[in-house]
């Protein structure tokens, strides 16, 4: 039988000599579930873009049921059947569900069409989400529903999701797995794009893997170990358990980092921390877990002084937090990995030495009166980057354009060159490739065994699991549950993230 | 068409619509009400453009200079266009539109075809056509204040109902010019809210990426919007010298272009809400003008910065995080959408 669908010889450039996909083979047969695994920067995404008509390759084709199609755009994709559930999803956040579903179709509008039509497919493939709802109310889970609806009212023969479950708790996880084997029963075609083995093994019949731009391979699941898959992917043996990371020290009884009672809004002025109490100790690393947008980047911000909390207090190594105030937060002993560590975190077009710098340029030796030193400000930069190992062409070089495990190494460098007491880490290693991965929780771990207090927060469990010495969950703005790594389990973990709170009863 | 020529033929500056009110509707708030209507029209039909333009996800700051171009070739055409006083009227205004959606193709080409930064390209744009620039330039060379303008938008008397007691004067003894405008409202409300051009439209102005993948050619929806705002911005230009001022002056649109993008803003992107603000504004202009013409003792100077001051208190009020919550602005004006960057 033809494939559903199919890449033959597929490469991409880009502007500036990045090859993303080199002479790509992928044949996804009519009903199976193919999974796309390769790293992150592996051209998994670069591969969907070509796939629905958004990048036009630069060289090869894409087939359909064998026969060559060369797609102008995503309205000729959409319409030969091929639909995407991209990554970042593509709803427009003020539009109803059934505005969402109703775009980019001919005709008159249809409104209450739309909306049957919405339910109708909600009920047949158990993506129940109400048509009238706006995408900026709905959970993410919800939003990537509408994503799949949106597919599904197009008819799509072929539905391309890149990394759904990046998003989802492990039982949403699982909701989506049943919906897509509903789909191959019918004769439609799925293809997983993910990073994870274990999931992939979870929903795959078969797997293609891609590394650098280059498909590696393609296996039957049924036959292939996950060790193999794991060398395909990462091109060298690795160690795939979330091991605990070895540590050289117990931690200290010193509180340096004390939550108490913290309450406060959100963007929209919606509660979005509701009375969280939490203790660090010096040499201490708190892990929480908890799907995005529990109140985490909340909490992060109210920690470092960004955000006013509207009842609680908040003490950074014994000095009480008042008003918003992150110079007064860094003072007493903070120091700050941010969710969006290029934009928050750093000035991205400033070269790397003076981000390097901008704590330390308050004070001497760095600072002379109101006067800054460059020589010293540049000695001190080769000094961190030799120390870090921050791969630059040099101290001058603007700091985008640093690779992102080496941006997060900048402003690792320069937050734990403040000496901290208390290091607050959100999502570090999030986008970063495996070699990153293993740089920067390194660099938190030898700072809690030198004594920092770490609080970090993580979507990632098995981040949270190798790193943590106690494990907090955060669901909707309250902590959960709070327990010692030794007890932790991921299934009851797992659970929590989801806000069942049975399970948190079991498990403590 | 005899309707026409007579609203053609019946020359005449300013409504004063005071003196041919009685009784009730020579009242102070009705005259100011009624002329608040006609002094707001231009900024109804500007604002309506830079509305649809924006909801396309383009910033234009060229708005004052498209109105005055509007205003130029508007001019030009009721000096120049001979045959009956009623197709020179027409001629003028198609001209004002034309006029004022060459200007937009040039924002159009740069901020959408070399994605120069919108804020640059509309400013340069004013001030290449505005008030010193080309608008000058040409009114200079084509001597267009040599005269007063010969054929312009009269009042229109809708079947004899203008003598109706306060809402006579309102609503049946405007030119035709604001009653395009009241149907334009409600035509570009239905567009915006119960077509799917609309729908695709908002969501070019919203998400150009969601847009995009769901096949709709986001660019081409924003050149076609901005190309009917400029045209609309040329419309409400052509409203100063066919009805306002009718001897051709410099920069007489007098700012009226900016106040416009205020109104946007203020009505929240919404066509309605637009009308109901710009008839603020229209009001804040003729208080002075009625007040005057009373024989109330004002500064003359305070009364003409009235809509200026306005437009501040707006701006600053619409500013507040209580009203960004709720009223966006379409969330990606100002930016440009390019399928392959990353």
């Amino acid at each position: 039988m033809a494939p559903a669908l199919a890449a033959r010889g597929v490469t991409k450039r880009f502007p500036g000599g990045v090859v993303a996909n080199e002479a790509v083979d992928l044949d996804v047969a009519p009903g199976e579930v193919h999974a796309l695994l390769g790293e992150n920067g592996a051209g998994k995404s670069t591969l969907s873009n070509v796939l629905t008509g958004l990048y036009r390759p630069d060289e090869g084709h894409v087939e359909i049921d064998g026969n060559p199609v060369a797609f102008r755009s995503p309205r000729d994709a959409i319409e030969a059947g091929i639909g995407m559930v991209h990554q970042h999803f593509r709803l427009v956040e003020t539009f109803t569900v059934a505005e969402n579903v109703a775009l980019g179709r001919r005709g008159p509008l249809a409104r209450r069409a739309s909306a049957a039509l919405v339910r109708d497919l909600g009920d047949r493939y158990g993506l129940p989400v109400d048509p009238s709802a706006r995408i900026w109310q709905l959970s993410v889970g919800e939003q990537q529903r509408v994503e799949i609806l949106k597919a599904l009212s197009r008819d799509a023969r072929v539905l391309i999701l890149d990394e759904p479950t990046a998003v989802l708790t492990p039982h949403e996880a699982e909701a989506l797995f049943a919906v897509l084997r509903r789909m191959t029963g019918e004769g439609r075609s799925v293809v997983f794009i993910s990073h994870k083995l274990d999931e992939v093994r979870a929903v795959a019949d078969r797997v293609t893997v891609l590394r650098d731009g280059r498909a590696e391979g393609t296996r039957l699941l049924a036959d292939a170990t996950s060790r193999e898959l794991a060398r395909l992917m990462v091109g060298r043996d690795v160690v795939l358990s979330a091991d605990r990371m070895p540590r050289r020290r117990p931690p200290g009884d010193e509180v340096v980092l004390r939550v108490h009672g913290v309450e406060a809004a959100g963007d929209r002025g919606e509660p979005a921390l509701r009375g969280i109490d939490l203790t660090v100790h010096a040499g201490e690393v708190l892990g929480i877990c908890g799907v995005a947008g529990n109140g985490q980047r909340e909490l992060a911000e109210v920690i470092a002084g960004g955000r006013h909390a509207t009842a609680g207090t908040v003490e950074i190594a014994g000095t009480p937090m008042g008003r918003p105030d992150p110079r007064r937060a860094h003072r007493a002993g903070l120091g700050i990995i941010p969710e969006d560590r290029l934009h928050t975190g750093l000035a991205p077009s400033l070269p790397v030495e003076d981000n390097l710098a901008l704590l330390a340029h308050r004070h001497p030796p760095l600072a002379a009166g109101p006067f800054v030193r460059r020589r010293r400000l540049r000695e001190r930069a080769r000094a961190l980057i030799d120390e870090f190992d921050i791969r630059t062409p040099g101290p001058t070089t603007p700091t985008r354009l640093l690779s992102g495990g080496n941006v997060q190494k900048v402003l690792l460098a320069r937050e734990l060159s403040a000496r901290p007491r208390v290091l607050l880490a959100a999502s570090p290693t999030r986008g970063l490739d495996v070699g990153a991965i293993e740089t920067v929780r390194d660099l938190i771990v030898s700072a809690a065994d030198d004594g920092v207090g770490v609080l970090l927060l993580s979507e990632d469990l098995d981040e949270i699991l190798s790193l943590a010495d106690r494990v907090a969950v955060i669901y909707e703005g309250r902590i959960l549950s709070e327990l010692d790594r030794a007890d932790a389990d991921v299934e009851d973990l797992g659970l929590l993230m989801g806000g069942d709170l049975v399970a948190g009863r079991s498990a403590s | 068409m005899s309707g026409l020529l007579v609203l053609a033929s019946t020359a005449g500056a300013a409504p004063d619509l005071a003196s041919s009110g009685r009784g009730v509707n020579s009242n102070l708030f009705v005259v100011i009400a009624a002329s608040a209507i006609f002094y707001g029209t231009p900024l109804v039909l500007a604002g309506l453009g830079e509305m649809l333009t924006e909801r396309s996800g383009i910033l234009n700051l060229g708005l004052e200079g498209m109105m005055l171009m509007g205003a130029v070739a508007a001019t030009w055409g009721s000096l120049n266009v001979g045959g009956p006083g009623w197709f020179a009227l027409v001629a003028a205004l198609v001209a004002a539109m034309v006029a004022g959606a060459l200007v937009a193709c040039v924002h159009a080409v740069l901020v959408i075809g070399f994605r120069v930064e919108q804020i640059v390209s509309g400013l340069a744009i004013t001030i290449l056509a505005g008030g010193a620039g080309l608008s000058s330039y040409l009114a200079g060379s084509w001597d267009l204040s040599r005269g007063p303008v010969p054929h312009r938008l009269g009042r229109f008397d809708v079947l004899g109902l203008g003598d109706l007691p306060v809402v006579g004067p309102l609503l049946f003894r405007q030119n035709l010019l604001t009653y395009a405008s009241w149907l334009l409202v409600a035509a570009l409300w239905w567009y915006l809210f119960r077509t799917r051009r609309g729908l695709h439209l908002r969501a070019v102005g919203e998400s150009p990426a969601t847009a995009d993948a769901m096949g709709i050619p986001v660019e081409r929806y924003r050149y076609g919007h901005t190309i009917a705002g400029g045209a609309l911005a040329g419309l409400g230009g052509a409203f100063f010298p066919l009805a306002i001022i009718p001897l051709w002056s410099d920069g007489l649109t007098g700012g009226r272009g900016w106040i416009a993008l205020a109104l946007v803003i203020f009505g929240f992107w919404r066509p309605e809400l637009i009308l109901v603000g710009a008839y603020l504004f229209g009001a804040s202009a003729s208080l002075g003008l009625t007040l005057q013409a009373r024989g109330v003792e004002v500064s003359p100077q305070l009364l003409a910065s009235l809509p200026y001051l306005l437009t501040i208190v707006v701006l600053v009020a619409v500013s507040t995080g209580w009203a960004r919550r709720r009223v966006g602005a379409p969330a990606a004006l100002g930016t440009p959408y390019e399928r392959e960057s990353r």
